[in-house]
């Protein structure tokens, strides 16, 4: 089928209709995260930020796997398809990584009366994965040949990828060390409406990823091409200034004016 | 509603950044796109990699 759109956008049929969901799906997240649940008996009206803590967490690790897999496929089949993916979603995952940070920091403060905790395992693995991913991004900026400019950024994608296990089975591993709770979605404690309002939650920033990374793609996809431009017309100038130079030689070696 | 400083801050946070995030990609789109002729604009699939 034919996808419809305009050359001079990023936008598909695709990502409006994505948009149009997120359009309709964020106020009704809303209405329910803030109106239709209740409150919890431990953390109050503080679990209203969990709503959006939650699904946020879930798809930092979605979009840094992403990246671990974009980078495989980039060294495997040197594919720059795969080394966009791989940067677009590195872009989303320090977004979401960030955010995720920041809401449970705020959620920390009336819950357990801090808003950060060094000796908590849950806290410095998510501030170790947000710095290795800024620290991904930064590399990418480094001027290099392009390839080796992915070779290189896959090979640390890679190693950032290899953290989300130990960000997320932390709470396991290492219980007495953190204040953080365990899974909020398989500990079955939670109420049906509570549950529904959770996964409304994770369904939107779902969709939200999607239609994020859709567009950072293109992009991406863009900035490479404008790229590869620039570098074919270096190329073709310095072709243009050697055959003129040549040129100038058999000139000056004949001396008789007669261009060859 | 207890803790309601916390939870505006919260929500206000996120849905903001990610909206200034959204807007500020579709711009470098449209900006990147009118640099590009349509032919060029190939993102669809990784068979139509070059």
């Amino acid at each position: 089928m034919q996808n419809v759109r305009n050359p001079n956008l990023t936008s598909s049929k695709g990502t409006r209709f994505m948009g149009f969901l997120l359009l309709v799906g964020v106020p009704t997240l809303v209405l329910f995260a803030f109106f239709l649940t209740p409150e919890d008996d431990n953390m109050e009206d503080a679990v209203r930020l969990l709503y959006i803590h939650v699904p946020m967490a879930i798809f930092a690790y979605v979009a840094v796997i992403t990246t671990g897999i974009g980078s495989i496929f980039y060294l495997w089949k040197k594919s720059r398809w795969w080394d966009t993916v791989a940067h677009a979603s590195a872009e989303i995952g320090l977004i979401f990584c960030g955010l995720v940070l920041v809401t449970g920091s705020i959620w920390g403060r009336p819950t357990w009366n801090t808003w950060w905790e060094w000796g908590d395992v849950r806290l410095v693995t998510t501030l170790v994965l947000f710095l290795m991913l800024l620290g991904y991004l930064a590399l990418r900026q480094v001027p290099a040949n392009p390839d080796l400019r992915a070779k290189r950024a896959s090979v640390v994608g890679i190693i950032v990828a290899i953290n989300i296990p130990i960000v997320n089975r932390s709470v396991e591993w290492w219980e007495n060390s953190t204040l953080h709770q365990q899974s909020s979605l398989t500990d079955g404690k939670l109420e049906d409406l509570t549950l529904f309002t959770l996964f409304l939650g994770l369904i939107l920033a779902g969709v939200c990823y999607l239609w994020l990374m859709t567009h950072r793609f293109r992009v991406g996809w863009l900035q490479t091409e404008i790229e590869n431009e620039g570098a074919i017309g270096v190329l073709q100038e310095r072709i243009a200034e050697g055959t003129a130079s040549s040129t100038e030689t058999i000139i000056k070696e004949d001396g008789e004016g007669e261009v060859r | 509603m207890s803790h309601l400083g916390y939870l505006l801050a919260g929500w206000i946070t996120a849905v903001g950044v990610l909206a200034v995030y959204a807007w500020r990609i579709i711009q470098k789109g449209k900006e990147l796109s009118s640099k590009v002729p349509e032919h060029r604009q190939r993102w669809m699939s990784p068979s139509q990699d070059t």
